[in-house]
Formats: structure tokens, sequence, C-alpha cells
């Protein structure tokens, strides 16, 4: 077993097309400075794709929208490094990030429906994202573009769907049409932030397919920004589980879903029925709540509800763990348990519930 | 669209015709006749009955509403102790007080009140919408506090107390502005806008703060809306996101306000109109009520309520055309 000395250098791929060092993104508000990412290093090549998985709070969306310089840097501090295609975005210039937005990094958001403009027909909110970054465009093209790009998310008569407004559209083709808008650049990454979570779980796989087969198409980057560790074992190459802000367990698809080694994985997996293990079998839920960013636990974040905190003497409630590899090249974790406790913890009281079957 | 303006129009025409029905009947309900207040406190019981006579007000009410709703549809004849005056329809009747033509008296007295509200409603919808949007897209600056804070201000004054400081100190200490007075604006366009520019004023900046403060919110709930946020995802500049994403979805409301503050000013502006000493349709319409001049007050309020109810149908109508969820049915 291998301890790295520093875990942020361990997890970066220098050929990576979006490569996060360290990034911290704290907001100073009147009851106190949140720290809603604290120390996340990660890198997605193109045609790749990373999961980033976690509760409501645990600073996956914060992390996307640094990520496109969302953050009105008035009221937000950021740090680290975030390169995307060797370009930094951290510090800098708004206008310089905005060239870049929608047209080499893009997005996809949770609802579709409030997600688009009601007011504007959704050819014209496509063409409106080529013609930002293609000035030269006709107006002519730009709605062709736009017909093509619908046509290419499979959704039926583009050129009559282009004409309708959002509304006139049923769920998973709104979703579609999100896609459509924010390929229609052929961005080099593309930030999916919980994009089946308002949609029917029969539409959910059909988008998930879509997103698979576009990016085969773009060989675009993905980051899957979800809670669904379903969506995640679909179609990740690798994940992140985050708490608190903190990176908690990094690895594989295969390594996170197979031989998951923080509590908090644990219980992800096991609070989430399986459709193929036994129907019978208890789910085991995550009790409490996730903590305040401005005030996080000290030592494990994760102390308070984790099942097995206080393991190793005082540890888990005086010092924060660090990432560490956890056996297997590329996976790591955060926790102050010896290898072989996890082991046998996860043997006894996980395996055999929710999707950890 | 056809069959909603339908629906609309007959709900209108029931409505106005309720209104008439219900002012007719209070104003027999008051406990005193015009008859009394024309003729004097020496009046003698003959004398009234005669006035009263030559009103038509010895007749039953429901004689007098039918014959009313007659002359507005088909005009009527008056005889007045031997004088006979054709009224051709629409007839409203004749003023008690002065016995011209109520259709005149309206003629006179609307194009004031209609200068006055569409120059103020000018100004608060330029300024007031302007201000709230600014103050929204720079939330927390210090000219979002000040403006807001001059908001708090404006929207607390009364016309007439805004109105008289601007009168004393624009028109009789400096004369900086003529006298305000009404002249048409077919027979001296410039001599119309210089002497209506201080109620514009007035009406204008009282409502402005009303108007800056809904904008405001509305603007600041619509910044934080999903949409605006993919509109910036896509890249467009931040001028574009505020305009053409933010601004056309938060002003969608105000649209309502605005059509509905509309109607009910075209109904009178009597507080404005009497500190500037205007002869708009609001102080026609209380003079009328304080004179217990029946036909005008029927023309005042029907006139009035016309507005109110043909707005609402135009804002319900706009609506559709603005926000393209908005069916009609």
């Amino acid at each position: 077993m291998t301890t790295s000395t520093s875990p942020a250098a361990a997890t970066v791929d220098p050929e990576a097309y979006l490569q996060v060092r360290d990034l911290r993104v704290q907001f100073p508000t009147e009851d106190g400075l949140v720290r809603a990412v604290d120390g996340v290093t990660f890198s997605v090549r193109r045609g790749q794709t990373l999961g980033i998985v976690g509760e409501s709070g645990s600073g996956k969306s914060v992390t996307s929208m640094s990520i496109l310089g969302l953050h009105n840097p008035d009221r937000t501090k950021i740090s680290g490094e975030i390169s995307v295609g060797g370009k930094n975005i951290v510090g800098m210039k708004e206008e310089q990030i905005r060239r870049l937005r929608g047209k080499d990094m893009a997005m996809i958001f949770q609802d579709p429906l409030s997600a688009l403009h009601p007011y504007y027909k959704v050819g014209v909110q496509i063409a409106e994202a080529y013609k930002v970054h293609h000035p030269s465009a006709s107006k002519k093209a730009a709605t062709t573009r736009a017909v093509e790009m619908l046509d290419r998310v499979g959704i039926p008569q583009p050129q009559r769907r282009a004409n309708q407004y959002p509304h006139e559209f049923s769920g998973g083709m709104r979703q579609r049409a999100m896609i459509a808008m924010a390929l229609v650049n052929d961005p080099a990454l593309l930030i999916a932030d919980e994009p089946t979570t308002a949609l029917d779980v029969t539409v959910q796989a059909q988008i998930l397919e879509l997103l698979e087969d576009l990016q085969r198409e773009f060989q675009s980057a993905i980051i899957m920004i979800t809670h669904d560790l379903g969506v995640v074992s679909q179609v990740a190459d690798d994940v992140l589980v985050m708490y608190g802000g903190r990176p908690v367990e990094t690895g594989s698809v295969e390594q996170i879903m197979k031989r998951p080694q923080h509590p908090y994985t644990w219980g992800l997996l096991a609070s989430v029925p399986s459709l193929h293990g036994d129907a019978n079998v208890d789910l085991v839920p995550i009790k409490g709540n996730p903590p305040s960013l401005i005030n996080l636990p000290t030592g494990c974040a994760f102390n308070p509800r984790c099942r097995y905190a206080g393991q190793n003497g005082n540890r888990s409630f005086s010092e924060v763990p660090e990432l560490r590899s956890a056996g297997e090249a590329g996976h790591q974790v955060a926790c102050h348990m010896s290898f072989e406790t996890r082991q046998r913890l996860y043997a006894e009281d996980i395996a055999h519930a929710g999707v950890a079957q | 669209m056809l069959r909603f303006l339908i629906k609309r129009l007959l709900l209108a025409s029931t409505t106005l015709v309720a209104i008439s029905i219900v002012t007719f009947l209070l104003f027999f309900a008051v406990p005193t006749s015009p008859a009394w207040v024309m003729c004097g406190r020496n009046c003698s019981p003959e004398r009234i009955a005669q006035v009263e006579q030559s009103l038509g007000l010895d007749q039953p009410i429901t004689t007098q509403y039918t014959d009313f709703v007659k002359g507005v549809f088909a005009g009527r004849t008056f005889d007045d102790a031997g004088t006979i005056r054709e009224c051709d329809a629409p007839c409203l009747g004749y003023s008690f007080r002065s016995q011209e033509p109520v259709t005149d008296s309206l003629a006179r007295t609307l194009p004031v009140t209609l200068s006055i509200v569409i120059g103020a409603m000018v100004v608060f919808l330029t300024v007031g919408i302007g201000l709230g949007m600014l103050a929204a897209l720079r939330k927390g600056s210090v000219f979002d506090r000040v403006a807001i804070g001059a908001s708090v201000g404006f929207a607390s004054t009364q016309t007439y107390t805004l109105g008289g400081v601007l009168l004393l100190v624009l028109v009789y200490s400096t004369g900086i502005l003529p006298n305000p007075s009404y002249t048409p604006i077919t027979e001296n366009p410039l001599a119309w806008a210089s002497g209506l520019l201080l109620p514009w004023i007035t009406l204008g900046l009282i409502n402005s703060a009303l108007y800056a403060r809904l904008s405001r919110a509305q603007m600041i709930e619509t910044l934080t809306e999903d949409f605006v946020r993919t509109a910036r995802a896509k890249g467009l500049p931040a001028r574009t996101v505020n305009r053409r994403h933010a601004l056309r979805a938060a002003i969608t409301p105000l649209v309502t306000i605005a059509g509905v503050d509309l109607g009910s000013y075209l109904g009178g502006v009597v507080i404005t109109e009497s500190v500037f000493s205007l002869n708009g349709i609001g102080r026609a319409a209380a003079d009328a009520v304080a004179d217990l001049n029946l036909p005008l007050v029927m023309a005042t309020v029907l006139v009035a309520a016309f507005f109110i109810v043909t707005m609402n149908i135009i804002v319900d109508m706009l609506y559709a055309v603005i926000d393209p969820r908005v069916r009609l049915g």
C-alpha cells in the first residue's frame, strides 16, 4: 500500500482537457464564510466522463459553476487552478471567460423547463447560442444549425419543433433541446448538472444514452453531477465523491461501485435500492443531515453521521483526514480507518444492502 | 381569441349595467333631493316639487332608469315646463346644475384627464421602471440604496403635499413654470405640455416610486431564474442577458399593473386635478356628487367603470401576446 505525500498532484492527469487543482470556493456572508468547495482536485480527458457524487450542499454544483466562471467575482473568493484546454479560468477576466462559455465548455441543467426561456422559441434560443460565438454567421445559418442540432439529439420533425416554445415540449424532449443548445458550438467540455433528475425513469435512460452517443461522436469530456449512483455506474469512467465541500473518495467507477472505501460512499450505495439484487433487503439510510458549510464539524466532516467514527481514538474528531491511496492505483480515500478495518466493516455491514449488493 | 373577446365583452357590458343600476339606487338612497340643493335653503315646498318635476325626479325610480337607458341608446325628449329639448343618442341627460348636455361636459373634461394621465404615465413608466431595473442590476450598491430610499420617501408622499410644494417652488416663488392650465394639444402642443408639466411630474414621481420598487423586486427575482443562468452559460454578454432574457420576463407582470392603473386613472385623478385646478373628469365627478347632480354622477361613474373594464380586457389580451404560455379561452 503506497501513501502519496501530495494527494493533489497524484490525481491530476497532465494530458487532461480539464484540470482542477486544489479548488477552493468561498462565499463571505453575513453569517460567516461559506466554504462551499474546500480543496478539490480532479481532471477529465476528452472522451471520458467524471461523475461527481454527493448530497445537496456537498459542493458539486458550486464546483461546476466555477468551471464555467459563473460565480459573481464580487461575492466569491476562488483559489486554486481550473485549467480548461490549457487556459486557467481562475482570475481570468469576465470577458475572456465569456468567450469560452458555451464554446469550449457548456452546461446542461437539472430542470429544462425552468432553464429554457419561456418566451422564446426553442430554435431561436439554440440559434442565439450559436450566433454569439459565430458572429459572422447569418441569422439563417444559425437557424439551420439549430434545426440540425435538434435533429442530431433525436427530436422528430426538428423544423417544426424549432418553431415551438419550451412549454410545448415534453420533459425528455426539452432536455434534448437543452443538450442541443449546449452542444451547438461543439464544446470540448460538457458539464451535466443532474440532467436526468427531473425526468421520468424511462426517459432518463434515453437521455444518458444520447449523452454517451454524442460523447463518442464529439470526443467531449463530460462531468456528470448527480446524487444518483445508478446514473454514475451507467455513464462514468471515474467518480469523485464529495462531502461538505471536500473530496472523500475518488477512483474509477469500478473501484467506487465495487470496492468503495469511505463510509459515506457506503452510505450512498446502501441507501439506494438495487434493481437486480434482493428486493427484500433493508436499505441503510445515512442518518442526519449534510453539515453547515459555514461551520463544518472539526476533524472528519462526516464524523457526526459516521457509524464508525472514533475507531482510531480521537482522530475522527480532531484531525481532517487527507486523501490517501486506498490500495489500488487511482483509488483514493479520505478516512482515518485502516485499510483492513474498512475491508472488514464493508464485508460485515454494507455489502448486502442496496445497490452495494 | 375571438371567443375570448366576445365572452369578455359580454361580461364587461353586464358589469357596466350592474354598476349603472347600483349607482342609480345609491343616488336615491341619499336622504336629500337635488331640488333642495339647487333651489336653496328658503325654498317653498311648491317650488321644490316644481323643480323635482322639471328634473323628472317625481317619476318612479324604475321609470327614471328606463328613461335613462333609452336615452343612451335611442335618445330622448325632455319636456321642461313647455320647453322641448331633443337629446340625441347617446343621451346622458342634462346637468342639473348648468343645464349643459352631459355628453358635452364629458367631451370637455375627458381630454384634460387623458392628457394628465398619459403624460404622467410616460414619466412613471420610464423613470420608475428604469430606476428599478438599474437598482436591481446594481443591487446593494450606493445607487440602489439612494434610489430605493428616495422611492420610499416619494411613495409615502401625497399628491397634495408634493404638488403644493412644487407649485410653491416652481411657480409662485421662482416662476420657472407657468401656472398649470390646459390647452388642447391640437391648438398648441407646446402650451399643452408646459401647462401640464407640473401635474405630470407630481403624479409621475409618486407613481415612479411604486413602480421602481415593483420592478426592482421583479427584476431581482428574475435574475435568479434558471433561464438567466442558462443565458449566461451560453456565453451571452451581460447586456444581452439583462435585456433580452431578464428584462423581458421581469416586465410582464408590470404590464398588468400599468394597464389596470391606466384604466383607473382615466376615470379621473381627482386630487391631482384639484391641486392644479384643472377641470378634468375626476373633479367633475367629485362636484357632481357634492351637487347631487344625477346625470353627471351616472356619466362619470360609467366612464370610469368603462375604462377599468376595457383596460382589463386589453391587459389580458396583451398578456397572451407577451407570454406564449398564456392561451385565451
